[in-house]
């Protein structure tokens, strides 16, 4: 049986910026990182593994570069790793990129059962939290979001209990498998890798499925296939401060000067 | 030969066997270890051991070493009476005599003299050891008033004893003239001289048998007890590392390897040495930061434990079975707990101190390597720290662009080896701590003031790693390494300045595994070279710093030897020799952050950085001044607890730009 984690290759938002005159993402330079919901999504894969001896199979779809993600799940310790990479693919929102997923995960099951699929909560760079529904929708598949912790899950009843955390509240849910799960940050601590399984991940194949294996109807993925446009992009406007005195030369005079301002603009509670 | 002698011989030649079958089986189990060259330089190595065993270089150190002293000395010389001593008691015509009276008679002037001042040796440490023993004496498993301890003390002093039993009554016996000779034991022929010629006899053959069997029982017990530190002091010594121990050898990653030291056969042979050397002085305990503030580490007790799971373990590997004593466990004697583990900070001061050159804290950096590299069992605050420096190339996972924010506060060039002397790598804490970044401008300020030319890397400058490898994750550590040195090596860097202490020590020590070879300077270094040519010139001294009192940062000091400079520094800007702190040089006492600790929480014990901080208050100083980003967030942070809000913690670049001031 098989426990698929969906993850995705994200660049370090953190250090994404925006360019003021095109308005579009400055992704230059800027380090691809495993999106960091989705190795709470591995990590509770590897766990469930451990606890039922489920095969674990890390999939995404991206650039052939995004092997770096499946490298570092392979590094966490799963056993089975599959890049959906096509051009076919590029371009997709999370509608048609759900629907790849989908079909990859239906090819898989033909090999073994596949009764959990987990994904985290949301990726930070499209923040949509859309992927994950989706893919349970077209399998029909229970709906399981926001996990933060599994209860219980009874395999041979196909029973699984789990905790939802919701804005100032918790909801404990029953369902039947098969289920997909989206999980936050409090469910597990991602494990960090040993040295020997980071040696294996340097020197996996990563098999790659295009869409001659998953013969997706081209008009229905990539760009062709999503609905979303994107109008623009642009950085929330912040109103600009001033600069007052001078710190360097001046500091006690510069102090004096932002309290009066801080006083008079009655930020200050005295 | 009578049928004594032939006796004699039988149990001489039986002890022989039985104390070279012991030998044999107890270095035997150093063979155990992994293989280490320490093979090369042969002279340095052989002068090594004169300074250290013969000149007693380190065990002198401390007063009380005086008296190991003269009594290692003792037993060298008594080491010829003794050999005599047996080979007489076989065959009696062999001895001293045949050297001619001369000779003979300086002999016997030696041995008495060196007889009775190794007695007053013992006395002394009996006296110690009882009534007035030092706390660094103690350990849970090695009491100072040990029987082992005590027993060896008196098996010498009865040693001495016979010998002048057996020498008074000598005197009286064959010739009396020979008092000359032996002066102590004149008193001893002094006190027999109203027994009859019988009585005297017996005593002289009571005597010469109780000295006899002392010497056998003394020389089989050696190698069971903590004195084999005799036999094994010597090779220890021999085979020391002749390199500082402020790098780590690097490792080699292919797959199928293992990584660092889970069970005690993964040590080096050295380091397997290194467990019979020990004599448990308690010196590096009495030095260790980590144990004088209550956490579970003890230098000493880890080489013991060391030892003793090679004594337990020893006969199952020999047999390829597994280790019935784990080495990494808390479960006792024998067993290194993983919070002693944790809790080194990697100063370096029990390695500085010990009169065997024994290396403690690089065997606690092979253990981590296997619970990080092996096991991902780290406490958890390590976690972001390792992903932190992976992804972000910084401790605190801040975004790399950010890198470079103090310079947009002055002008500062991106290094170009064809415009720029020097490049300044200002290190993380240097570039992302507010604090800190003071301390660069200070230092960016006087590189301008002196008229050098220098640049920085900017956002390509990543972290040194040298918190990675001091917590043994050396798997990523060797990858930013070797990131690092190319780039340095591409942009043609020849000299480089750091204002981190452990950014010096790991460019400057550690990348020179990875072929980096260029001159590391540390600001203190350079801006001490600047004051004395005149590049800088101190407009007015920093008066109003107040008393100053200086803390030596293990990585600076201990590590790299650089005591002087610093000193220099506040010297020359401030009109007065900063004040000493009781433990300094490389006596010093580490603030708590390096070892990585930097990036952990301190919750075993008191705070380190309290205990230096309080240390450093004794001398009621006005400035703290360090050379450390480290330290200098340390004796802040334990200032602040303390709520001593009127003294102050300035980098010694602080200090000189303070001189520089014009408004003042």
């Amino acid at each position: 049986m098989y426990v698929v984690a969906c993850i995705k290759q994200v660049p370090d938002t953190t250090q994404v910026q925006i360019d003021p005159v095109t308005n579009t993402l400055k992704r230059e330079g800027v380090p691809f990182i495993v999106n960091p919901f989705d190795t709470h999504a591995i990590e509770e894969s590897l766990r469930l593994k451990d606890r039922f001896g489920f095969r674990v199979a890390a999939i995404t779809m991206g650039p052939p570069n995004a092997e770096y993600a499946l490298r570092k799940a392979i590094s966490m310790g799963v056993d089975e790793v599959i890049l959906l990479s096509d051009r076919a693919f590029g371009g997709a929102d999370t509608l048609a990129t759900s629907k790849v997923l989908t079909e990859a995960i239906l090819k898989l099951s033909t090999k073994d059962e596949v009764p959990l699929i987990i994904c985290g909560r949301q990726t930070i760079d499209g923040d949509t939290a859309q992927v994950g529904p989706g893919i349970a929708t077209r399998l029909n598949y229970s709906q399981l979001t926001l996990v933060d912790r599994i209860e219980h899950i009874d395999i041979e009843n196909r029973k699984i209990i789990v905790r939802r955390k919701l804005e100032g509240r918790y909801e404990i849910v029953e369902s039947i498998l098969p289920s997909l799960l989206t999980v936050v940050r409090e469910i597990n601590k991602p494990r960090y890798p040993k040295v020997p399984s980071r040696l294996l991940a340097d020197e996996s194949e990563i098999p790659i499925w295009d869409n001659k294996f998953l013969k997706l109807d081209e008009q229905t993925i990539g760009l062709k296939g999503s609905p979303t446009r994107v109008v623009k992009i642009f950085s929330p406007e912040r109103e600009k401060g001033e600069i007052i005195g001078d710190g360097l030369k001046d500091p006690e005079g510069a102090a004096k000067l932002l309290i009066e301002k801080l006083l008079s603009k009655e930020l200050l509670p005295f | 030969m009578t049928a004594q002698n032939v006796f004699f011989g039988i149990i001489v030649i039986a002890s022989l066997i039985f104390f070279s079958w012991s030998c044999y089986k107890r270095f035997n189990l150093v063979t155990l270890g992994k293989p280490e060259n320490r093979f090369q330089n042969v002279w340095k190595r052989l002068m090594g051991v004169l300074v250290y065993v013969f000149a007693q270089k380190r065990v002198i150190n401390k007063p009380f070493g005086f008296n190991h002293f003269f009594l290692f000395w003792s037993f060298m010389i008594l080491l010829l009476a003794n050999t005599e001593f047996l080979i007489n008691g076989i065959f009696p015509n062999i001895s001293f005599a045949l050297l001619g009276k001369p000779l003979n008679h300086g002999l016997l002037f030696l041995f008495d003299i060196v007889s009775f001042i190794a007695l007053i040796c013992v006395l002394n440490a009996f006296i110690r050891r009882l009534f007035f023993t030092p706390s660094y004496l103690e350990t849970p498993y090695v009491k100072a008033k040990s029987f082992d301890a005590l027993l060896i003390l008196s098996l010498i002093g009865i040693l001495m004893l016979a010998y002048f039993g057996i020498h008074g009554a000598e005197i009286i016996l064959t010739d009396i003239n020979l008092h000359t000779y032996m002066p102590f034991s004149n008193i001893t022929s002094k006190i027999f001289a109203n027994f009859s010629i019988p009585t005297i006899e017996n005593i002289s053959q009571v005597s010469w048998w109780v000295h006899a069997i002392v010497l056998l029982t003394f020389l089989n017990y050696l190698p069971y007890s903590k004195h084999m530190h005799i036999l094994a002091a010597i090779p220890n010594c021999y085979f020391r590392n002749l390199e500082k121990p402020n790098t780590q050898p690097r490792e080699i990653f292919k797959k199928g390897m293992q990584y660092g030291v889970s069970k005690v056969q993964d040590f080096t042979w050295k380091d397997l040495l290194d467990g019979y050397a020990c004599t448990e002085c308690g010196r590096c305990q009495d030095a260790c930061p980590a144990y004088n503030t209550d956490k579970p580490l003890n230098p000493r007790q880890v080489i013991h434990d060391m030892k003793i799971n090679l004594l337990e373990n020893g006969k199952y590997i020999k047999k390829q079975e597994n280790p019935k004593v784990p080495l990494i466990s808390n479960i006792g004697e024998g067993s290194i707990s993983e919070d002693a583990i944790w809790s080194c900070t990697t100063c370096g001061a029990c390695l500085d101190i010990c009169p065997e050159l024994i290396e403690h804290m690089p065997k606690i950096i092979k253990m981590r390597r296997f619970l990080v590299e092996m096991e991902s069992k780290f406490p958890e605050e390590l976690l972001n720290l390792f992903e932190n420096i992976e992804q972000r190339s910084n401790p605190w996972g801040i975004a790399p662009a950010d890198r470079v924010k103090w310079a947009s506060y002055m002008n500062v060039e991106e290094f170009n080896a064809d415009k720029n002397e020097y490049l300044f790598y200002v290190g993380c804490a240097g570039s992302f701590d507010s604090r800190n970044k003071q301390v660069t401008l200070a230092i960016a300020q006087l590189l301008n003031t002196s008229g050098i030319s220098w640049g920085i890397l900017g956002k390509e400058e990543k972290c040194c790693g040298d918190s990675l490898r001091r917590l043994g994750n050396e798997y990523v550590f060797d990858k930013i390494a070797q990131e690092n040195v190319t780039l340095l090596k591409n942009k043609g860097v020849k000299k480089i300045i750091t204002q981190c202490p452990h950014c010096y020590n790991t460019l400057k020590n550690d990348y020179k595994q990875f072929g980096l070879d260029v001159q590391v300077i540390h600001h203190s270094e350079l801006i001490n070279k600047l004051l004395d040519t005149k590049k800088i010139n101190i407009k007015h001294p920093a008066d109003n710093l107040g008393n100053m009192v200086y803390h030596d940062s293990c990585y600076l000091g201990r590590h790299n030897d650089i005591y002087e400079a610093p000193r220099n520094v506040i010297e020359l800007s401030t009109g007065n020799k900063p004040i000493e702190m009781n433990r300094n040089k490389n006596n010093s006492f580490c603030c708590g952050a390096g070892g990585g600790r930097m990036w952990m929480e301190e919750n075993l014990g008191v705070r380190m950085n309290i205990t230096r901080v309080k240390e450093a208050v004794d001398k009621n100083p006005k400035t703290i001044g360090v050379a450390c980003p480290y330290c200098l967030t340390m004796f802040e942070d334990g200032l602040k607890d303390l709520k001593l809000n009127n003294i102050y913690v300035k980098d010694i670049a602080e200090v000189v730009a303070e001189t520089l001031r014009t408004d003042n």
